[in-house]
């Protein structure tokens, strides 16, 4: 089984996010692996150990520093990391959908997984577009897939619990949404052990897209209402809370 | 080209989710504006579709929609789309609605505008407010071209706007529909047993910020004192710590509950989507940039650890 993972490389949501112009300002922020991505990796690595086959990890490296993520995936149990290097923090998902989609092209994928979603995902994700530039049928929110054969049986989560399941003929696309498993834990001497040893596989951009979205203001949200903060040390801060439970009849 | 304003609505079990009847209150709304009609498409039989306050309402029957199926409905809504030129094609941003969405963007070459707060008719064109980056950023983007696609996030507008009687046209498939390569093979209904999260008049929601599943302990110590429940945001049900019964949010139960005291959650719009509507709202966050402090009534920047153990000296 070929499996090929396209990953993300996103600015980070856990700090502040400054922006300059109508954009972020990619230059004061950090890049994280997109979170979901760590599922798709992970449900390519269960596929691979049940059934065989290589799992190769493909990105587009905006900064110049996505070999942390592909050292991270390799030591997660990817056979092959290939980047893009593409030196554009700006570039959106459809122009990474497209190069993304030309050095997949080449690689005789049977399956195709991509992160659900990424936070940075405003003009759509990268999954639904490598499908559509490949010429796949495409399936999101996946919480569970395996290959049997030619076929894959695909979980796809819908709101409440509920799920559905469908029979897919390979070659697809999926967005995954999580793996049957919480995606494993990587030791930071295996991840360093990659670092020294591994090969990333460099190809240049090729092809072009574009989201064809103008960009007009990027801004912190315009806030309707803010909470009313509870000020003071914790010991404070909770006796605030239980007096309000209490005078709201709550405790 | 044509000015109006395409509903791409879902259901589920023969009902239509709200964010159908959110989106198509603003297509009403759109389509005056640009001087074209609203048109609500719904892709399958089996379903009640005389119920949108759309200009036309079309209905694809065709057995093969029944359930709903990613490339076969990516593929019907492709044809239609060709076919009428819609100026916007407004989707909801939902499990259903990110499988096609960005794929009709990059098949048709148009623009895509997703996780859509607002949308708003301006210079024979539309400008959408996007929220990105997890709500810490609004993004103010102009679609280019003659249709633009916009995958609004649900609860962004109200529904009752969206209600009505307009009589569906029904069609047949505009595709055929015989090759698929994806098949629908069954519903798996949510196991009960566990507690009804959406029946409780208390919860204590834990968000990744309770660091691992030996603190799910605290949380239900505080909740057992507050007569609660304990509910999650994904991450934590994702790793295992708490079960799925418990997910409060898009792919998750929706909760309204008297009190939803949040210990760690950061407030991404999927969470959101589940919990805004409930009557007191308290967040403890670490991050006192935190989107969640945009919706809670109380909040305070804190470590949730701290504030709970001495929550309950006090309890
Ligand atoms: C299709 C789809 C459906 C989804 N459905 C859902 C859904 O149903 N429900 C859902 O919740 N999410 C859902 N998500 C995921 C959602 O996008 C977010 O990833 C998720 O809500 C984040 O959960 P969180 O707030 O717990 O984690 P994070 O965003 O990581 O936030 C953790 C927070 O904890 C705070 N924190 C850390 N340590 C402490 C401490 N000691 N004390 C106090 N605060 C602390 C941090 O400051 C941070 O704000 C969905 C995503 C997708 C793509």
């Amino acid at each position: 089984m070929n499996i090929v993972v396209a990953i993300k490389h996103i600015p980070s949501i856990a700090d502040d996010l400054p922006v300059k112009g109508n954009n972020v300002d990619f230059d004061s922020v950090d890049f994280v692996l997109n979170e979901w991505d760590e599922h798709s990796i992970e449900q390519a690595v269960l596929i691979k150990e049940a059934v065989g086959g290589t799992v190769t990890v493909v990105g587009v490296d905006l900064i110049g520093e996505l070999d942390n993520a592909l050292h991270l995936a390799l030591a997660k149990g990817a056979d092959k990391v290939v980047k893009i290097t593409a030196d554009d923090p700006a570039a959106d998902s459809h122009q990474q959908a497209k190069w993304l989609a030309e050095a997949i092209k080449g690689m005789g994928a049977d399956m195709v997984f991509a992160g659900v979603q990424a936070s940075n995902d405003i003009d759509g994700q990268i999954g639904p577009m490598i499908a559509a530039y490949l010429d796949m049928p495409y399936i999101g929110g996946t919480s569970a897939i395996e290959v049997s054969g030619s076929t894959a049986t695909v979980s796809k989560e819908f709101p409440g619990g509920v799920g559905m399941k469908y029979a897919v003929t390979l070659p697809f696309v999926a967005g995954v949404q999580s793996a049957p498993k919480p995606p494993r834990y990587a030791p930071v001497s295996k991840v360093r052990q990659m670092a020294q040893t591994a090969t990333v596989e460099k190809v240049a951009p090729s092809g072009e897209a574009s989201s064809g979205l103008a960009f007009k203001k990027m801004a912190p949200p315009v806030v309707t209402g803010h909470a009313e903060m509870i000020e003071g040390s914790p010991k404070e801060v909770a006796a605030k809370i239980v007096e309000l439970l209490k005078s709201r009849g709550l405790a | 080209m044509s000015n109006d304003v395409f509903v791409i609505t879902e259901h589920l079990d023969g009902k239509f989710s709200d964010v159908s009847f959110e989106v198509a209150g603003k297509a009403k709304e759109l389509a005056k504006a640009l001087g074209g009609q609203a048109i609500a498409v719904v892709v399958g039989g089996g379903v009640d579709a005389n119920v949108f306050a759309s200009d036309s309402t079309i209905q694809v029957d065709d057995a093969a929609l029944s359930q709903f199926n990613p490339e076969a409905y990516a593929k019907v809504i492709e044809a239609l789309v060709k076919e009428k030129s819609p100026r916007v094609v407004l989707f909801g941003w939902t499990v259903t609605g990110m499988d096609v969405a960005a794929w009709l963007s990059a098949k048709l070459g148009v623009p895509c505008a997703a996780y859509a707060k607002d949308v708003r008719a301006e210079g024979g064109g539309v400008v959408v407010s996007c929220q990105a980056y997890g709500g810490k950023l609004t993004a103010e983007v102009a679609p280019e071209g003659e249709t633009a696609i916009v995958a609004c996030l649900a609860g962004s507008f109200p529904a009752e706007a969206g209600q009505g009687s307009t009589a569906a046209t029904k069609i047949a498939s505009p595709v055929d529909l015989s090759g698929l390569k994806m098949k629908f093979v069954e519903m798996l209904k949510p196991v009960a047993g566990d507690v009804d999260i959406t029946a409780q008049t208390k919860l204590v929601s834990v968000g990744r910020g309770i660091g691992g599943k030996e603190n799910i302990e605290l949380a239900e110590e505080l909740a057992a004192k507050l007569g609660a429940v304990v509910s999650a945001s994904r991450p934590v049900v994702d790793a295992g710590w708490l079960p799925r019964t418990r997910q409060v949010g898009k792919s998750g139960l929706k909760v309204k509950p008297k009190l939803y005291l949040m210990l760690g959650i950061s407030g991404a719009p999927e969470h959101l989507e589940g919990m805004k509507s409930a009557e007191l709202i308290i967040a403890i966050n670490t991050d006192k940039k935190a989107p969640i402090f945009n919706v809670a009534h109380y909040g305070a920047t804190a470590d949730l650890f701290e504030v709970a153990e001495a929550m309950l000296e006090l309890l």
